[in-house]
């Protein structure tokens, strides 16, 4: 459920992270469609502490932008997502490819530079690719894959379905041009895109309060014209309604909309220390975000209704460790690309086509 | 079908967006001035009366995300020509040229395909300075995953143009104004495949090897001419595409001649002339070679506007044929 709309250039009490801690309100939601989001919040969770984990060791290298703490947008808005529609990512992405369905072994084999990996090994946690699953692409050059998704919009528009593009970009994003451009060009065609901000109040090592004037972003969608609404980004059940609404508009030739999650991460900007962008006030911050955590906060809205049984989450989570233990290994094992892959995959057209 | 008419070089361009427009639902051109006669001369006069305001999109004034929507586009079934009415408003876009198009399919294992085609014009002269007068296409053509497309006559411009588009791989496509009015008789459009595309030999000498693409391509071909009635015989190859390079020509070429001029309308450092020296150094045996070979570009600074200044800047058929008659006059 959307929270009231104060200012689009004000997130209120969002931001701060004493408040929003309450069991999640599962008003109007089946039990399935709970266990299902707890589920998949545990094994994004459960990956990306392996991932982290053999980051620390050094065992992978490439860099990898973790999502801890800050799961439920990706989550919430996998439900909507329907065949031919198209996700794009940022830098920080393992959790929209696995809420999306995408595959965890290949994501495994992907941020070792496995043959195997969902990018055949060439991209790295940076770069994942799994369009069977809806997701098209993430980079890491802030804000370039918005237009890419207005892109996929138009291409949408032009083939006449009720498909949408769906672009995911943090705070940080909105301060670079691209973002500008991109949405006055989509409100201007009128372009099926839901823009996605999920605002976890720090870019890199600076928060937002060192960065803009105001710290919510639905200002710029008010300037372009474009509908927007803000909710908890920690409560996968607003953020489900939110995308629900939103992606409707979308479908029935709206034109774009906009949606700011507001979240937190637990980890740096890069890597798996807690403590590699200390921001002010970062470590007491985060030790009260800690409290807002959305999964717990889901577990906690579940056993209210009796939907959740003493032990169950425990052993979710552990299927999930199991899972992912699985995945890593297989992945540790399959073969690295071969030479062949370093000039042979420059160009898609060979000669011969 | 050949009727004698001759095309020009702009009316080709035209003629290959319109053919495409056609038979290709799946292309569209987007950019900004589309609409206007004065943005990109006559080589998209009407079309957006005769395929529709859809698919030739007049934009905001947003380099950088109409080519990312371009680019979008292209990796969601369609095949866009983005253009910008001057090279030099494309350096805004450069993220979506380089980092994206150009990266794609590498670094997402040869899953997707980025059919986009970035048309850049020149549009120099006339005193219009620094911001007005950039081709860049050396800059370009460095670029891995990015195919540098550069026609010089009326039949590649618009014959290549439909290969660029037609391609699987983003193309970046540099036509230049001072090529509009170059006249010549055209037979149908050909749909060829842009990846065995190559150096054409568009004179054949034996005292010298001039290499060139775009504008002064047509300069070496009058230079060649000059040369001939006084008893040098010049060969000239045109690149047409730049990246990825095909060498072989250049390498024959040089073999036969023993001299080499390269001839770019681009500055000297790092740029395309230096590609064509050193290509022909490395695969033409040191015994070959009569003389050192040798270069004629733009003058390493911005273009200029005052007069005098510009005329200097740019390098005219006189120049070339004085390079080359030291070349073949000199001592080894």
């Amino acid at each position: 459920m959307a929270t009231k709309k104060p200012s689009p250039g004000e997130l209120g009490d969002l931001s701060l992270p004493n408040k929003h801690r309450d069991p999640i309100c599962l008003t109007g939601f089946r039990k399935t469609k709970a266990v299902d989001w707890l589920k998949s919040l545990v094994l994004i969770r459960a990956a990306e502490e392996k991932i982290g984990e053999e980051f620390g060791k050094a065992v992978i290298k490439c860099p990898c932008h973790l999502v801890i703490g800050q799961e439920a947008p990706a989550v919430g808005l996998a439900d909507h997502i329907r065949k031919g529609d198209r996700v794009f990512g940022a830098h920080r992405s393992h959790a929209h490819y696995l809420a999306l369905g995408g595959d965890l072994h290949q994501l495994m084999a992907e941020v070792l530079g496995k043959e195997t990996g969902c990018s055949k090994g060439m991209g790295g946690s940076m770069h994942l690719y799994q369009p069977q699953a809806g997701f098209h692409g993430s980079v890491p050059i802030v804000g370039s894959t918005i237009p890419i998704a207005v892109g996929a919009a138009l291409s949408i528009q032009m083939d006449g379905t009720k498909n949408v593009a769906v672009s995911f970009l943090g705070d940080g994003a909105t301060e670079e041009g691209v973002f500008h451009e991109s949405l006055n060009f989509a409100a201007n065609f009128r372009l099926p895109v839901v823009f996605i901000v999920e605002n976890n109040l720090f870019s890199s090592h600076l928060h937002i309060d060192l960065r803009q004037p105001y710290n919510s972003t639905c200002r710029f969608a008010e300037a372009n014209g474009i509908p927007w609404q803000r909710v908890d980004g920690n409560d996968v059940a607003a953020v489900s309604s939110a995308c629900l609404a939103a992606i409707r508009q979308a479908r029935s030739g709206k034109g774009p909309q906009f949606i700011e999650m507001v979240t937190y991460r637990w980890r740096g900007h890069v890597g798996h220390r807690e403590d590699v962008d200390v921001g002010v006030k970062r470590k007491d911050d985060l030790n009260l975000w800690k409290k807002r955590d959305p999964i717990a906060r889901l577990a906690k809205g579940m056993e209210k209704r009796k939907w959740l049984k003493t032990g169950e989450l425990h052993r979710w989570k552990t299927e999930a460790e199991a899972a992912v233990h699985k995945a890593w290994d297989q992945a540790s094992r399959d073969p690295y690309p071969k030479p062949e892959a370093l000039l042979g995959r420059v160009y898609f057209q060979g000669e011969n086509r | 079908m050949s009727t004698g008419k001759k095309t020009s070089y702009g009316q080709a361009l035209r003629d290959g967006i319109a053919y495409l427009l056609k038979t290709y639902p799946e292309v569209f051109t987007i950019g900004q001035g589309l609409w206007s006669p004065w943005y990109v001369g006559n080589s998209m006069t009407d079309l957006d009366k005769e395929f529709g305001k859809e698919r030739v999109i007049d934009t905001p004034v947003a380099e950088l995300a109409c080519t990312g929507v371009a680019v979008g586009a292209a990796i969601s079934g369609k095949r866009p020509v983005i253009i910008h009415p001057r090279v030099d408003f494309a350096l805004l876009a450069v993220d979506q040229i380089v980092n994206q198009a150009a990266k794609w399919c590498h670094m997402l294992g040869g899953q997707v395909s980025v059919p986009v085609t970035i048309r850049a014009i020149i549009n120099r002269g006339g005193e219009q300075g620094a911001q007005h007068s950039q081709s860049l296409h050396s800059w370009f053509a460095h670029i891995p995953g990015l195919r540098m497309v550069m026609p010089a006559t009326a039949r590649d411009a618009r014959d290549l143009l439909i290969a660029s588009v037609l391609c699987d791989d983003p193309v970046m496509f540099i036509d230049d104004r001072w090529l509009y009015e170059q006249e010549e008789i055209l037979p149908s459009p050909k749909e060829i495949n842009l990846s065995k595309e190559g150096p054409e030999i568009r004179r054949s000498g034996k005292d010298i090897t001039l290499v060139s693409c775009g504008y002064p391509l047509q300069q070496c071909l009058q230079a060649a001419q000059f040369m001939a009635e006084r008893g040098i015989e010049a060969e000239v190859i045109d690149l047409r595409v730049l990246n990825p390079l095909k060498r072989e020509p250049i390498v024959d070429s040089v073999r036969k001649t023993g001299r080499l001029l390269a001839v770019d309308g681009d500055w000297a450092t790092c740029g395309m002339a230096a590609e064509v020296i050193t290509s022909a150094v490395e695969g033409v045996e040191p015994g070959i070679w009569e003389k050192a070979p040798a270069r004629i570009t733009l003058p390493d600074a911005p273009a200029p506007t005052s007069k005098p200044l510009e005329q200097a800047y740019y390098f005219q058929v006189e120049d070339i044929v004085r390079k080359a008659a030291e070349l073949v006059d000199g001592n080894k």
